[in-house]
């Protein structure tokens, strides 16, 4: 059943794609292979997924701010997710996000959401379903 | 958030779109932390110039950038590269890195930050002045920056100072703000801490239990320091700049540390007396030996001696020439500094006695940046904790931590006592 939930706007911009979620940070920098889109972090739960045209969830960024430039890279290839959606966001993915042109929302409840289901960001709104 | 109408007008891109880009990025960064307005920023110090941690990703961005016409508007200094810019084939640096490294930092000096290639911008005339507000990467820098001179930076990303270097501005929050600069943790230190490694191994033990926090360290016999302690370049105050740098890093480096006050001794505790709130968690320090086996490997044949991180001073590069005068070394030893100290030494014969006993003074560069898997080296002892501590993360390296002696005898006879 759809419904809307609320965040913050990091990123303003509107675009959906199936929902490919981690309980666990993602670092981009050495986590995702920028000429794949790949996770590649060992035993990272979304090891060998892609995060190509995915909405991806997950609860916040760590590692180096070098890890902006992975995802600006991966726009560039067309292999960015569509959006991404995190608990609380950070300045690594917040920046990689705005540089790439790639919709983000943060401070929105990510329970109950799981790899595969359709999701949708639009402005501070994440609908679901 | 508040903008004034000149902010206004350079996020709607009058000023370019690479200023817009710059002025999208701390706005951003603002908002994540609620900041209510933009601060005008006295320097900046960017990260994120090695090519091995950028790489493809991060060089293609920054020519973007720099093809948008961004240019900087305040001064701007860099952070070290992967390699000795002039010397790196005495490195051992491949033909290939070394294209991609003059690439990279070609892309920051067309956008109009100097390539001074150090982690010390403090020691190479980049000194800010007492509550200036700053927006400097690198972390020990920003320990230095904020408890040594008083001046006011967030631990900023590559990106985040880039940006900022480029639209003039930060966002107000954390260690700008009054609030953010209050203690968090108080430490008591109830042992001798002397020397420098000390003060790196006291360093290391207390970021590890503050981790983000704000120390205020007491029981540490040190002359006050303040904006004329950078400039120092013999005497007692100089002798506490270099201990406090090595302090810094390693409180920045095994905990997220940005700011710290020595009761009696860093300004902003000077001039407030009862800085530290009554109420905060206190940590006493009755040794240091945990914190010195914890830095240490078993590691006992030395590959490479590494002294100069961060960058060494002027004082520092004295004392190893002293320590190794008509020595002949068996491991390597890099002494790792600005470019404008090594030519200080040089003109004093110091980097001549260096490399004579077979050393190499190696400008512009780091162990922990550079492209350390691609040369022949496994283990390494240093006196900076900091060092140690990102020896076998970022480097591949075994790490022996020590007093500055016992490194020169480990460059020496390549081995590290039991």
């Amino acid at each position: 059943m759809s419904h809307i939930r609320y965040g913050r706007v990091i990123v303003e911009g509107q675009a959906s794609g199936p929902a490919l979620v981690s309980d666990r940070p993602i670092s981009f920098l050495g986590g995702v292979d920028p000429e794949t889109g790949r996770i590649v972090e060992p035993g990272h739960p979304l090891e060998g997924r892609s995060v190509a045209g995915c909405v991806l969830v997950f609860p916040t960024g760590k590692g180096s701010t070098v890890g902006s430039y992975i995802l600006y890279r991966l726009a560039k290839a067309n292999l960015a997710p569509a959006a991404i959606v995190n608990a609380e966001s950070e300045p690594i993915v917040a920046v990689g996000a705005l540089i790439a042109g790639i919709p983000m929302i943060d401070r929105v409840d990510i329970g109950g959401l799981h790899t595969g289901m359709p999701l949708a960001v639009r402005g501070r709104e994440l609908i679901v379903g | 958030m508040r903008l004034t109408p000149e902010e206004e007008a350079l996020l709607a891109g009058e000023g370019g779109e690479g200023a817009r880009r710059a002025m999208r990025i701390v706005v951003t960064l603002g908002s994540i932390y609620d900041a209510e307005r933009l601060l005008p920023v006295e320097s900046v110090q960017v990260a994120g110039v090695s090519f091995r941690n950028v790489g493809e990703a991060g060089l293609e961005f920054l020519r973007d950038w720099a093809a948008q016409g961004a240019r900087v508007t305040v001064p701007a200094t860099l952070n070290p590269a992967g390699m000795d810019m002039r010397d790196w084939r005495r490195m051992g640096i491949s033909a290939e890195f070394a294209r991609l490294q003059e690439a990279t930092v070609r892309a920051y000096t067309d956008m109009g930050v100097t390539a001074t290639c150090t982690c010390t911008p403090y020691l190479v005339g980049n000194v800010p002045s007492f509550g200036a507000h700053l927006a400097w990467s690198e972390s020990s820098a920003v320990c230095y920056a904020n408890a040594v001179l008083g001046a006011r930076t967030n631990r900023e990303g590559g990106p985040g100072a880039l940006a900022a270097a480029i639209c003039g501005r930060t966002a107000a929050y954390g260690l700008h703000l009054d609030a953010g600069r209050v203690p968090t943790h108080r430490v008591r230190v109830r042992c001798p801490v002397r020397t420098p490694d000390d003060y790196g191994a006291l360093g290391y033990w207390v970021g590890r239990w503050v981790g983000g926090g704000v120390p205020y360290i007491e029981g540490l016999d040190l002359p006050p320091v303040g904006a004329s302690t950078p400039l120092a370049v013999s005497g007692e105050e100089a002798a506490a700049g270099d201990t406090l740098k090595l302090l810094g890093a390693a409180l920045a480096s095994s905990g997220a540390v940005a700011l710290y006050h020595i009761h009696g001794v860093t300004p902003e505790a000077r001039a407030l007396p009862d800085l530290c709130p009554p109420d905060v968690a206190v940590m006493d320090v009755e040794d240091l030996g945990p914190a010195r086996q914890a830095l240490n490997s078993d590691a006992s044949a030395i590959d490479l001696v590494v002294v100069g991180c961060p960058h060494a001073s002027l004082t520092e590069v004295r004392h190893i020439a002293a320590g190794i005068r008509g020595k002949r070394l068996r491991a390597a030893l890099w002494v790792t500094t600005s470019r404008p100290v090594r030519e200080a030494a040089e003109a004093e014969g110091l980097v001549a006695t260096i490399e004579e006993a077979g050393g190499l003074v190696i400008a512009d560069s780091c162990v922990v940046i550079a492209p350390m898997a691609e040369l022949p080296y496994r283990t390494v002892a240093t006196n900076s904790a900091k060092m140690a501590t990102y020896a076998l993360g970022h480097a591949g390296l075994k790490a022996r931590f020590g007093p500055l002696e016992q490194c020169l005898d480990a460059a020496m006879s390549g081995r590290w006592p039991a």
